[in-house]
Parts: structure tokens; sequence; C-alpha cells
């Protein structure tokens, strides 16, 4: 139990509050002025260089946000955000880098800190590890992606969103906003009218992505607000598997993510997108940390396709978000996979929504929460078959975990049956780490931190498993740390 | 997206605020009273009739479903009722005490107020209650702290006409069951508010029937509301049956504090009604209080029924279990809404909630939503809940064995809907609700 033995040392190493990836780096950059105005929105789109059809997208999105109310509905607190208080766009100073030569050392050596590969020699180098292209995000830019020709070999697409709008607009133009509509919610269409950098990952049909995608976000500005927008689009026959991950620096005032990811799977295609999310939580007290207020949603337009979520919810002082997938093509599949692990004074209101809407469909969806701290950590879910989706099955669990006697968990799942042949299986559970269990560890002569993190593993196991082999290794460790302070 | 509150009313919500002016000299009740139900009834102006953008109606929006408000009934004709009593007497085999509501009134009459007073239950009903001069007599109106402000709930409070208070006194068991029968007699549609309370002693115990019928094709309306409490160390057991005609709406709320040591047997049934709706919220509030909710919800032709029940568990080690059941088919629509709110304190809670629901039609629609809500860290708590059709492969079994298709069903259906009926702790109530059951399987065939 290798996994185990690290998640312990791990927890022991580091307080609560200890924030791993705290550090801010001290770069020169560029910002928009602060507040939110179509000028705000006219400088972005001037400084990415982008077509007129995009601006104009982000003006119809801006004055439309503009009638739009701050929903309230979530199970989750926080003083009123100010919209005019926040910084929509920065980015490192100079012109933009051509090549990892270029990049500011500053930035090459917070990534190292990160421990996130820029360098594909390094990359290389590495035998045992599987190679991973990555597209690093730095406040509102993309800074690099790595084996970009490498993967263009291949016919994939995978740059920052900024470089897709100028080169391949019509893909853009096709599918962008088509999953999350610019008028979906508050947020979303705040990100339409504002969005700074994002991933775009293009596969054409019938190609198997050659290696892992992934994407690393970072906020380092004070006062900024992240809004990064990701699109993927699996052709026919295509396979992708993308990975998110995401860090900030602690600061004690609270910065806002609010980000839109759209995926678009077509016939018989399949896209898996795993996220670690690590936002800055806030410190022990609950000052400070990331309102990571996101939408993300897939659309299984084609017949046979598959779009799988999973992620792991550690960071964040809020958290409000509901990777979904809309089951539109018969025979189509989704999954969603989740672990939300919430300590301090996090909060936290995540869950899925499987629209089937097509014959046929299927979804599954594992949802795992553990509350620790003051922490209150909400599952809210939408299985909802139509009227013809004959044939529908879904099967959800979500389970949660207490750790100490002010922690919190609830479950609101929604299940909306609108014709016979659809099967819905729902179940939840609630529980603290059993007596018994604890009990049964200890008398083997394993310790009580031990013993912990072994259920809590356990717990978790089935969600684990849905990772890619090395951010199942990250997890682990990062549910461990957690979860200090709360376990013993 | 916006959810401006609004200040257009409609039709119904016109013509209740026209009813409530006229109503308002001749409700029974003390001055109090009557500041009180203004009050409610300012509520009720406030937030008008429920709709989908309130959260505990997302799935009956009353200002839809209920496009007229149809008058207040008159005090009913003797012959009327007793005639009314015959015809719908679901229980005829069953010794019990009868109180009889009628449109909305008590009628003494026809009710068992003197042997139950010999028992020594007391009685009053809600119409002399009103008028004694005692602060709890306001209690009676107040809203169930579980249910928020419901507009529903205090568009009663403003328009109860009658409805019965009974006591039953620490350590007094009730021989015989107490049946609360409500009734409408209208052969005009018409609307009733009736309300009652409940109160069983520490130590003592109760059954209790609540019975609703009314006539068949004809648009009558009915809110009600009941509270009930236990004692500690007391019991209580209801049966709650509904069985309106198929064009009436009944709106029902129910509340229920049950005290230390105590337990409560709740099972509800349902049928018939055009529009159903009820809502109950249940607080175990001592330590070691035990609630079994157990109900059978039976929608079909155009019916739209819905279930919304709250157990709070404010107290350690607190018990509750509930099982549901739902069929619906041909055109029906129900929900139903399930929420285990375990509060701080209640530490060894064991809450578990299951709903199942069978949907026999290709039109017949169904939406649960059971929540769990905790609190505290040392608990057990679950729920589950699933939609499907028949088990094809217990048909199957069956008809190997030489069972006909529509045989094995209808079997199969019935032991889905009786499993409920033995949540209630007196085997001979739940086998006397049996028939019901039966008679809805028969008379609503595919």
């Amino acid at each position: 139990m290798p996994a185990v033995r690290e998640t312990v040392d791990q927890v022991r190493s580091i307080d609560v509050d200890r924030y791993k990836y705290g550090f801010a780096t001290d770069i020169a950059s560029d910002r928009a002025p602060k507040g939110l105005s179509e000028d705000t929105v006219r400088f972005i789109s001037a400084k990415k260089g982008e077509p007129d059809w995009m601006l104009e997208w982000r003006l119809g999105a801006y004055r439309r946000w503009l009638t739009l109310r701050e929903p309230t509905w979530a199970r989750v607190h926080y003083p009123k955000i100010d919209f005019q208080d926040i910084y929509y766009y920065a980015a490192p100073k100079g012109p933009a880098p051509k090549s990892l030569d270029e990049v500011d050392p500053q930035l090459l050596a917070t990534y190292e800190k990160l421990g996130i590969p820029l360098r594909e020699r390094e990359i290389l180098a590495g035998v045992e590890r599987p190679r991973v292209a990555v597209d690093a995000v730095f406040d509102s830019v993309s800074v690099v992606t790595t084996f970009k020709d490498e993967l263009k070999k291949a016919g994939v697409l995978f740059m920052s969103m900024s470089e897709a709008i100028r080169e391949y607009p019509e893909i853009v133009r096709k599918y962008l906003g088509t999953v999350v509509p610019v008028t979906d919610n508050f947020y979303a269409t705040l990100n339409s009218a504002v969005f700074s950098d994002g991933s775009f990952v293009y596969v054409p049909e019938g190609v198997r992505c050659p290696m892992e995608l992934s994407t690393y976000f970072r906020i380092n500005e004070r006062n900024t607000g992240q809004f990064e927008r990701t699109l993927i689009v699996a052709e026919k026959g295509a396979y992708v598997s993308y990975l998110e991950g995401c860090t900030a620096p602690m600061r004690d005032e609270n910065q806002l993510h609010a980000a839109v990811v759209e995926i678009v799977a077509l016939d018989d295609a399949e896209v898996k997108y795993s996220t670690v999310q690590n936002w800055y939580p806030g410190d022990k007290a609950g000052k400070g940390g990331v309102y990571n207020f996101v939408t993300k949603r897939g659309d299984c337009r084609g017949a046979r396709s598959k779009i799988s979520w999973t992620q792991v919810e550690t960071g964040s002082a809020i958290t409000w978000k509901y990777p979904s997938v809309i089951l539109r093509g018969d025979d189509s599949v989704g999954e969603f996979f989740s672990i939300a692990v919430s300590n301090g004074y996090q909060q936290v209101d995540s869950g899925t929504k499987m629209t089937h809407l097509g014959k046929n469909t299927k979804s599954r969806i594992i949802s795992k929460g553990i509350a620790a701290g003051h922490s209150s950590n909400t599952y809210r879910g939408l299985v909802s078959a139509h009227r013809k989706a004959t044939g529908v099955r879904n099967h959800t669990v979500c389970d949660s975990l207490l750790i100490g006697p002010d922690s919190a968990a609830h479950t609101i799942p929604y299940i909306e049956a609108r014709n016979a042949r659809a099967q819905f299986e729902h179940e939840a559970t609630t529980s603290k780490i059993g007596d018994d269990q604890l009990f049964y560890a200890r008398q083997r002569g394993i310790g009580e931190e031990e013993a912990v993190a072994l259920i809590v593993n356990g717990f978790v196991r089935d969600v684990i498993q849905q990772l890619p082999m090395e951010f199942a290794v990250e997890a682990q460790k990062l549910i461990g740390v957690s979860l200090e302070g709360s376990v013993g | 997206m916006s959810a401006e509150p609004r200040t257009l009313k409609t039709e119904a919500e016109l013509a209740l605020a026209e009813q409530y002016r006229g109503a308002r000299a001749i409700l029974p009740g003390s001055a109090a009273v009557a500041r009180k139900r203004d009050e409610a009834f300012a509520t009720f102006e406030r937030l008008g009739l429920p709709h989908r953008r309130v959260e505990a109606w997302k799935y009956t929006d009353l200002r839809a479903l209920m496009r007229v408000a149809v008058p207040v009934a008159d005090p009913p004709n003797p012959v009327a009722v007793t005639a009314a009593l015959t015809d719908a007497d679901a229980l005829a085999g069953i010794d019990r005490y009868r109180l009889i509501v009628a449109d909305g009134h008590f009628q003494e009459s026809q009710s068992d107020r003197q042997a139950l007073l010999a028992e020594g239950v007391e009685v009053a009903t809600l119409a002399e209650f009103l008028g004694f001069d005692h602060p709890s007599v306001l209690d009676i109106l107040a809203t169930p702290p579980g249910a928020g402000e419901d507009a529903i709930i205090a568009l009663n409070a403003a328009l109860a006409t009658d409805g019965v208070v009974l006591i039953v006194p620490p350590g007094t068991i009730v021989s015989k069951p107490i049946e609360i029968v409500h009734v409408s007699t209208t052969t005009g549609a018409t609307s009733s508010y009736s309300r009652s309370a409940v109160q069983v002693g520490a130590g003592a115990s109760a059954r209790l029937v609540v019975t609703r019928t009314g006539p068949l094709g004809i648009g009558y309306q009915a809110n009600s509301v009941l509270g009930l409490s236990v004692g500690a160390g007391g019991r209580a057991t209801v049966v709650d049956i509904a069985a309106d005609g198929d064009r009436s709406q009944h709106l029902a709320s129910f509340s229920a504090r049950v005290a230390e040591g105590a337990t409560l047997d709740h099972l509800a049934l349902r049928a018939g009604a055009g529009l159903s709706r009820l809502q109950g919220y249940f607080s175990l509030e001592g330590e070691g209080a035990g609630l079994t909710a157990s109900g059978a919800n039976m929608l079909d032709a155009k019916a739209h029924g819905d279930v919304l029940l709250l157990i709070e568990h404010a107290a350690p080690a607190t018990t509750s279990r509930l099982l549901y059941r739902n069929v619906a088919k041909d055109d029906a629509v129900g929900a139903f809404e399930g929420r285990i709110l375990v509060r701080p304190v209640a530490q060894k809670t064991d809450g578990r909630m299951m709903v199942n629901t069978l949907l026999l039609s290709d039109s017949a629609e169904f939406a649960a939503k059971p929540e769990l809500e905790i609190y505290a860290d040392d608990v057990q708590c679950g729920h589950g809940a699933t939609t499907g059709q028949i088990d094809e492969t217990a048909v199957f079994y069956l008809q190997s064995r030489g069972v006909p298709r529509k045989e094995a069903e209808a079997l199969l259906l019935k032991a889905f809907l009786a499993e409920p009926l033995a949540g209630v702790g007196d085997p001979a109530l739940a086998a006397a609700v049996e028939p019901l059951v039966d008679a809805w399987l028969a008379g609503a065939p595919e």
C-alpha cells in the first residue's frame, strides 16, 4: 500500500493551511484597466488580435450579461462580488514568445516548481513516463504549448484558444457557444464577454490522439479574475483524453475563476476529460481563496459517442460547478466520476447533469464527497429523460463521508423521467468513518491516521481508478493533504 | 432569468382575495384569531399561488394548475352528508370512532364525540377552539417551521372554517382507531378549508385515520391542514387516505412533532384526485424518537400527484424509515420530494429513505428529488430512488410457472404497492386499507 503510505506522509509533513502551490511569481505584467465595460471587452479582443466577428460575439455577450442577475440558488455563501474591482486581463509583459527560449525564465521556474514539464526534451528523457502534451495558461494567456508539431502530424490541433481563433476561425466559429450558449447562465455569459485564453483541441475523423493532452492553469496576478475558455471537438470515431490542472498563489482576497468548457463528440467519438482542481482554498480561518464558478458541458452530438468527466476537487474557497453531458446521439454514453474534498471553510456545490435526449442512451454517476473541518459539501445533480428518449438507463451513486462535527454534507438529486422506458437508479449514503472499520484496522496494528487514510482511500477508489495513472497518484496525495488536520 | 416578485395576480388569486374579504366577518374565532387570519392572508397575498420557481413547488405549478378558485362551500345538508358517508365508507368493516367534517364543517349528529369523551379524550371542534381565550389557540393557526413560508398553509390559516381538536391525555390508551372524515358533498364546484390538531400525551397511544372523499366529475377544491404532536414515550399511528373525485384538487399539509422516546407510524394513500399534493413535515424532537413514513401514490388518467416530505432529526439517536411507492399510468404526472435533515445535535441519527416508481404507460411522467442535508458527523443516512417499468425477469419467472402475463403483472403491481402498508404498526389497519389498493388496481386497468 505505497499510495496509502504516501498519503499519510504527506498529511504528516504539511499543515492544513500550508498550501503547497501558494507562492506568487514576481513578474512584470500587462493588465487591462480595472473593471468591466465595453472598453474592457474591446481591449481584450484587440490584445488578442481577434477578427471582428469575435469582438461582436463578445460584445453581444457583454450586453446580455448586463441584463442578468447573479444566481443565488447554490448552497454557498459569500460576500457580493464587485465585478468592477477585478482586472479582466493580465498577461506577462512583452511580445508573445516564439519559442520556449524566449519565455521569461521566471515563468519557466514557476512551472518547474509546480512540476509541470514544459520542455519536450526533458519530457522525452523520462522514459518511464508517458508523454503528455501541455498547454500552460498563465493568468490570461497561454505561455506555451508543447508537442504541437508532433500532434499536428497526427492531424490533432492543440493550441491556445487565441491562436485557434486566428488560425482556424472556421472551426472555432462552427462550434464555439454551441454547447454552452452565450446566454446559458450569468457566469457563462460573463466568460463569453471577457474570456482570455484556454485550450482548443480538434481531433479529426478516425484519429486516436497519440498522447494525453493537458492544460495547466495558473492564476498569478493579484485582483485578477481568470476566465478561460476551452473547446474540444472530436470528429467521427476520434478519441482524446484531456487533463486539466489548476493552482493559484495564496492571497488574502478572493479571486474569481469563471471558466467555460465545451466538448463536442460526433458519431462514435470518445472524449475523456479529467480535472484535478487545486486552486488556493483559503487559509485555516477561511480567508482568501478562489471562487471557482465554472460551466462545463459536453454534447454527445453523434450516435454511439461517449463523454466522460472525472474530477478531483480539493481546492477553491467555493466550488460551483456541474460538468454535464447532453446525450443527444442515440446509444451515446455519459459518465461523471467525482471526488470532492472540502476542509477548513471551503464550500463545494458540485454535481452533474445528464440530459437524455437520444434513444438507448446511458449514463453513470459516481460522486464521493468528503467534508471535514467547517466545510460544506453538496452534491447537486439532475438526471432527466426526454419523452422520446426510450431505453434510457442511469445509475447514480453518491456517497458522503463526514469527518468532524462541524462539517456538513448534502445530496440534492433531481430525477425526472418523462417516459416509461427510462430506468433510473439512484442511491446515496452519508456517514462518518465507521468506528468498527477503524477498530478493525487498529487491532491489526495500523495507526489511527494511517487507518483513516486507508479507509478514505478505499472510499474514493471507484473514482481514482478512472483517472489517468499519473493523475491518480497526485489525486491521492492531494486528498491526503486536504484532509490534514481533520483526521486522527 | 429574472425572478422578480410579480405584482400581477391570476384570476384564481383575485377570486381568493375576494372570498377572504367576503368571509372575514363570519369566520370563527376571537379578535386575536381574526388578526392572525389577516396576517396569514397578507402572507398569501405577498407570495401568491406557488409556482415552479418556488423550489418546494417545483413540480406542481399551482399558478398553471389552479386556474380558478371556486367559491367556499356553505354548511352542508345533513341528508347529503349521510348519503355521502354511506357511499364512501372505505373502512366500513372496522370498529372505530368517527368525527365528521363535511364541506369544512363539523357534523355533531354524525360524530362519536360523546363516546370519545367517555374514553377520556378531549374533543373540540376547531370553531369552538378558536373561540377559547387561551394563548395556545393561536398556535393552531401557525405554519410548521419546516414548511418555511408556504402560501397554501397560510391560505388555510386565513380561511379555515372548522375541523377537530383532539387531546389524548398522558397515559391514555385509546381503545379504537379515531377516524377524522373529510367529505365533500356538494353537487357544484366549491372549496373547503379544514384544520385539525391532535395531541397525543406522554405515554399515551392513539391510532388515527384521516380520510378524504368526494364526488366524481365535480371540480371541488379542498385545502386541509393537520398538526400532530406525540409526547414523550407516546405512540401514534396515522393512516391518511385520500380517495378524491377525478376532477378535484386536494392540497393537504401535515406536520408532526415526536418527543423523546415516542414513535409515529405514518401511512399515506393517494388515489383518484385530479390534482393532489401532500406535504408533510416531521420533526423528531426528542432523543430516541422514531418515525416510519410510508405511502402509496396511485396515479392514473390525467392525474397530477405530488408528495413532499421533510424529516427533521433534531435530537440525538433518532431513527426514521421512509418507503414510498408510486405508480403512474395513462397521462398521469407524479413527483416525490423527500428530504432528511440532520441538525448538528442529532448525532447517532439513523435515517433511510426509499422511493420507487413504476411507469406503466409511455406518456406517464415522474420526477423524484430525494435529498439529504446533514450537519452532524456521527450519522448513518441513506436514500435510494428508482424509476422504471415492471421487472421483465420477474414477469418471466411467473410466466414460466404458468401464471398468465396479465395476472403476473397484476401480482407484481400489487406486491409493489402493498409493501408500504406493512410500515403501519397495526396489522388490522394495514389489512383494512389493502382493499383500497385492490380497488385502484381493478378500477383503473391499463
